[in-house]
């Protein structure tokens, strides 16, 4: 926690992740519209998944990641 | 980002939010429930489900069974009559005073092969209806609508200027970092940034459908006026066609089905209904892939002759409002897609929650001296890089 110079401060650091999960959301939430419980539906539930995956890691831990 | 933008972007996000925490919080709650509508049904016994008979067992008249179902109130009209998704043993009869639309409606479920009364289910009472009326129109009716869609595009600014205001407050920080050993405040932003950033895409899709679906009875109008009017211009001055005027609705139904080849029946507006023409017997069709499945086509079928009068082709308006309900309710992907929509409503409700908690806490973390002079926002690294806590704040704080 010490460390608070990044010496890359670019826009993918900031920007990388949110535009990722959100790639996934997306793509989870059209999937499912094309599938009657098929692919379409388990690839909704995985990049659905993450993002609450990622929700509860970073929400809910403990320990501080650095 | 320079410090005139970032105030300017966190007043719209401050009062956009604020307008509309209250409401967003009762609509996610309120929602929660929701999703599990059908589950909740069967727990509590008021899902109807048709007996199991054979593959192949006749049905009876479409005609017998709405006689049955008006046998039960033979002061009413039947508005719709319609049959569960994956269900065709059963019809639901909706029974009202008048044709016109109301909240006083009776529902009749029969057996589509015996003829007998299944259940007279009451849409109209229960948890689950309180729950449905809160979420949908807080009791009042089309206003009530209107006023939550409203709401739902306030949260939407709201969603948009999180989103700018994100990079302001992160610039210093790792993706997901949450400072807690610090004050609780400084938790809480984090974990606001955090859960907002991540659910952005799922909350804007959620609470855009959500606005569109609150638009859903004024659409229909239009479409009447729209697409309607022209093809009833030969039944003009003629008034609704009376019940023992029609003509076989179950020969309707037959003349619709075999003007859609491969299309299902999904339900019957009878005339002089919202869904319907005062000379028409319309019957939804939907497709059977999965995405069309969601669409409706609808076939006019004349109520005097029963012949197909015509089968326009639905409106984008309509298809887009059609698609944007499963988007809205999350029932479009099983049980597993239904609990990740439960778990990102409890995400969002945290958002909600911690927007709320980190505006009555506003004062509590301005440091002494942006007190007395605010700081400029950090429009350059350097300015903030030697402060233990990179915020923004300053800019914030003397906003909020």
């Amino acid at each position: 926690m010490k460390d608070q110079h990044h010496p890359h401060q670019g826009f993918w650091r900031m920007w990388g992740w949110p535009i990722v999960l959100g790639l996934l959301t997306t793509f989870g939430l059209i999937s499912a519209l094309f599938s009657d419980g098929g692919l379409g539906d388990i690839l909704a539930w995985i990049t659905l998944g993450i993002p609450v995956v990622v929700c509860v890691w970073f929400g809910w831990r403990k320990a501080p990641a650095r | 980002m320079n410090t005139r933008k970032i105030k300017t972007w966190a007043w719209v996000h401050k009062w956009s939010s604020l307008v509309c925490t209250v409401f967003m919080l009762l609509l996610c709650i309120t929602g929660l429930p929701l999703i599990f509508h059908h589950e909740i049904g069967h727990l509590l016994g008021t899902e109807v489900e048709a007996p199991k008979m054979p593959a192949g067992t006749p049905h009876i008249s479409l005609d017998r069974v709405l006689d049955i179902a008006k046998a039960q109130h033979p002061d009413r009209v039947v508005q719709f009559a319609s049959q569960p998704e994956d269900d065709d043993g059963l019809w639901f009869v909706t029974l009202t005073p008048t044709p016109a639309p109301t909240d006083d409606f009776k529902s009749v479920a029969v057996d589509s092969r015996t003829g007998q009364i299944l259940a007279q289910p009451k849409f109209d009472e229960g948890f689950m209806y309180v729950m449905f009326k809160l979420h949908v129109d807080l009791f009042a009716g089309l206003p009530g609508k209107l006023f939550l869609g409203f709401m739902g595009l306030l949260l939407l600014v709201a969603v948009v200027s999180g989103v700018v205001l994100y990079s302001p407050f992160m610039r210093k920080l790792d993706f997901g970092t949450v400072r807690r050993e610090k004050r609780p405040r400084l938790k809480w932003l984090d974990l606001h940034n955090l859960l907002g950033i991540v659910t952005l895409v799922w909350v804007f899709v959620v609470g855009a459908t959500g606005m569109i679906n609150t638009w859903a009875d004024l659409l229909i109008k239009y479409w009447q006026y729209d697409q309607l009017s022209a093809l009833l211009t030969p039944y003009k001055n003629e008034p609704v066609v009376a019940v023992s005027e029609r003509g076989s609705v179950q020969r309707s139904m037959e003349a619709a089905l075999q003007h859609s080849p491969g299309m299902k029946l999904s339900f019957i507006a009878f005339p002089g209904t919202s869904f319907s023409s005062p000379h028409h017997t319309t019957f939804f069709v939907r497709g059977s892939e999965p995405f069309t499945s969601k669409l409706f086509q609808p076939v006019l079928v004349d109520a005097k002759t029963t012949e197909v009068t015509a089968s326009p082709k639905l409106p984008w308006y309509l298809t887009a409002l059609l698609v944007s309900q499963p988007l809205h309710f999350g029932d479009y992907g099983g049980m597993p897609m239904q609990i990740i929509w439960a778990l990102l409503d409890i995400a969002t409700i945290i958002v909600l929650g911690s927007g709320l908690y980190l505006w009555l806490k506003r004062g509590n973390t301005v440091p002494a001296a942006s007190k007395v002079k605010p700081k400029p926002a950090a429009h350059e690294p350097a300015e903030i890089s030697g402060s233990p806590q990179p915020e923004p704040a300053p800019a914030m704080k003397v906003q909020a």
